[in-house]
């Protein structure tokens, strides 16, 4: 019999005893209101039936118990730069794209990038070329001690969740795995239209765009690489960017 | 030295050391306070925990459905999957891979379920060269040390030992600055993920529906080491499995808080197999080891079954009043404080690990601050009782049996009492000597005096 057989032959076995639901033993703080709770068994008691007594599956209807990130757009507008504050990421909100290219080349000066890494996009391939500045693209595939090397990592992203202040970037639409972590500052380039409330509606909306045919990585970059492994204090850049920079075009 | 021995010779030395006390105290309290100014942020933090312990018990209650869901997904897109029933196996298929591919260097970011069956070793005997890229696991594993705390592996630690062991180790000048400091550790990582052939990771969330896996860090090690190497092998327990991919949007909010005192970790990241066609870069090859390692024990007892909706995310370590006296390193575990203690026995052995029943003063401060809401201080009451059941020592039953016999008979009773009366006044003279018949009692505590009447004998006198 092969490892797999086994052991869900041992999870099948052990699963025949049903388990307490939630909410019947002492999971601390029983007395909130909302939910029913069996009369609470005796300190040591052995069992109790497992009924799921609530319908479960909260996930993708509405959870008013998690931090909310806004109704309106001026809202989430608002949650997102709060947050942002608080993470160390620098937001800038534009007024046309010429507005930002602008600012690009001014922050281009400021802080000396010598070479930019990129991947090809809309807002990306514009952005780059009013930078003009040596520029690697990942598409497709590049050398890593390239991509070391450059000063920033331009990238698009896929929704900027005002909940927590994160960015939603992808192995496919936003040039790989490595582009938005190596290069010691990363830029994000976004849509006004990429705002999302909350978390969930940013994996709904993945879920929308790609399901089944996921991209191979996508993940939320909330805040600049950092670190509190000593003594508990704030160090930012531990081995992704130092610098995390938004701009919100529209 | 059994374990036992060893936990009780390393929390007395401990629990004496000051400095240490310090240290954690001011680390832990940094953590609450942030973690209460996030756990605000919630509208409602007791229907999210009842919500996450629901979404918990949903997966481990139909575990082998979404095992089978969650690895079909993950093989149709490419990613070799690895059974492992025990930590041997788990061990052995990931040397394979190693083997395989001729690794020269390995890198690997943090993962709890690496510590449990002491990959580490394996690889090094074997001749090849890990690197932990965390920064806290990276201090510590050039101490050659485990890590202190599953989420603050160097918490014990001030900056100036660090200073010492990045001079002795690295050779780098010595600096009091956290920020120096990191970036002395960023240089070296640096050249170790772009030279590495085999990246490590673990996961902390393995979703059913769409076939990933979720990593949760802040360092953006685990990134590096997901992305540049050639192959990545990825090891997590069975019970990382939730249902449905929405479920991280609450899953990956209450980790952030109850770990860390973040909104949301820096990086959360959600694999679904190696690098796909038309992508820029990640691994050729990706594989999965899912390890069972007696988890599968721990599942066959209902009334404890709840341990294995345990995310890692160190909430009950944080406030337990053994942990912050005793330290991590003390329990001699991979998984310290109140959840190692809960499932140490079920994986390791009751015989050898049923002491850390006793390592808690039952004051359900864990219970409370688990956010999926494990019931963890009646589990070690559970296993306090597992370990009489099944081996009671024979000194302590005829203890039991002589007191259950006193306290049944009144005469047998007024005789002991008289006897206490008498002798009491003598105890003083051996009291928490060597010939102290109480030392096991006195050598902690006071043992008051015995009343000069019982409540019967003065409700005789008023009458």
């Amino acid at each position: 019999m092969s490892a797999r057989e086994q052991i869900l032959g041992r999870i099948r076995e052990a699963l025949r005893k049903p388990a307490p639901f939630p909410g019947h033993g002492h999971g601390g703080n029983d007395e909130h209101p909302g939910h029913e709770h069996a009369a609470t068994p005796a300190l040591l008691d052995r069992g109790g039936i497992a009924q799921p007594i609530i319908p479960l599956r909260p996930s993708v209807a509405a959870r008013p118990w998690l931090p909310p990130g806004g109704v309106t757009h001026q809202e989430q507008w608002e949650r997102f730069c709060i947050a942002s504050t608080e993470l160390k990421t620098t937001v800038f909100e534009f007024g046309s794209i010429e507005e930002a290219h602008a600012k690009l080349r001014e922050m281009a000066i400021a802080q000396a990038w010598t070479g930019v890494a990129s991947h090809h996009g809309p807002l990306t391939d514009a952005a780059v070329t009013a930078l003009a500045l040596p520029t690697l693209f990942t598409d497709g595939g590049y050398p890593v001690n390239d991509l070391e090397k450059c000063s920033v990592g331009i990238t698009e992203c896929d929704a900027l969740v005002a909940q927590t202040g994160s960015i939603l970037v992808t192995s496919r639409s936003t040039g790989g795995r490595a582009l938005s972590v190596l290069p010691p500052h990363h830029l994000v380039l976004a849509r006004r239209g990429q705002l999302v409330p909350d978390l969930g509606t940013a994996l709904e909306q993945s879920k929308r765009r790609y399901a089944p045919d996921w991209p191979s990585m996508i993940s939320f970059i909330t805040g600049p690489s950092r670190t509190g492994d000593i003594e508990r204090i704030l160090v930012l850049g531990a081995h992704g960017p130092k610098q995390l920079t938004v701009f919100l075009l529209p | 030295m059994t374990a036992a021995h060893q936990f009780l010779e390393q929390a007395r030395k401990v629990t004496r050391d000051l400095r240490h006390r310090g240290l954690i105290q001011t680390a832990l309290r940094k953590y609450e306070v942030k973690r209460d100014e996030k756990k605000r942020a919630f509208p409602d933090w007791e229907s999210a925990r009842q919500a996450a312990a629901e979404v918990k018990w949903d997966a481990i209650n139909h575990l082998d459905t979404y095992l089978e869901d969650f690895v079909a997904r993950l093989e149709s897109r490419g990613t070799r999957v690895h059974w492992a029933s025990t930590a041997a196996e788990a061990r052995d298929a990931i040397l394979g891979v190693v083997r395989e591919r001729k690794a020269k260097a390995i890198i690997k970011s943090k993962a709890m379920t690496a510590e449990e069956i002491h990959l580490n070793d394996a690889l090094e005997k074997e001749g090849y060269a890990v690197v932990e890229s965390d920064l806290g696991e990276y201090i510590v594993q050039l101490r050659h040390e485990p890590p202190y705390h599953i989420v603050f592996p160097a918490m014990h630690l001030t900056r100036d030992e660090i200073s010492d062991l990045f001079h002795r180790e690295l050779g780098s000048a010595q600096t009091r600055e956290p920020e120096e400091l990191t970036m002395i550790a960023r240089r070296v990582m640096r050249q170790k993920y772009i030279t590495a052939d085999v990246g490590i990771t673990g996961a902390n969330f393995a979703v059913a529906e769409t076939g990933m896996i979720s990593i949760t860090e802040n360092e953006g090690n685990a990134r590096l080491t997901a992305a540049l190497p050639k192959t990545m092998i990825t090891l997590l327990g069975i019970e990382k499995v939730i249902p449905a991919l929405e479920d991280l949007a609450l899953f990956l909010p209450m980790l952030a808080t109850a770990g860390a005192g973040q909104t949301l970790t820096g990086y959360n990241t959600m694999y679904s197999g190696p690098r796909q066609a038309g992508e820029a870069d990640g691994p050729e090859e990706w594989h999965v080891v899912l390890l069972d390692n007696r988890r599968t024990e721990l599942l066959a007892d209902p009334e404890q079954r709840d341990a294995l909706h345990c995310i890692r995310c160190g909430a009950c370590l944080n406030v337990c009043p053994i942990f912050k006296n005793v330290g991590g390193h003390t329990y001699g575990t991979a998984y310290s404080g109140p959840i190692g203690s809960v499932i140490t026995p079920h994986l390791r052995g009751l015989k050898d690990w049923k002491h850390l029943s006793g390592a808690s003063s039952l004051c359900g401060a864990c219970t409370e601050a688990c956010p999926v809401k494990i019931d963890l201080h009646h589990h070690l009451l559970q296993n306090r009782r597992n370990a009489v059941v099944e081996d009671a020592p024979i000194l302590e039953r005829l203890a039991y049996q002589l007191f259950a016999m006193v306290v049944n008979h009144p005469t047998l009773w007024q005789f002991a009492k008289e006897l206490g009366r008498t002798f009491q006044p003598l105890h003083r003279w051996v009291l928490r000597s060597k010939l102290d018949p109480a030392r096991a009692w006195t050598a902690t505590r006071d043992i008051p005096p015995m009343a000069e009447m019982s409540f019967k004998e003065w409700w005789r006198t008023r009458r």
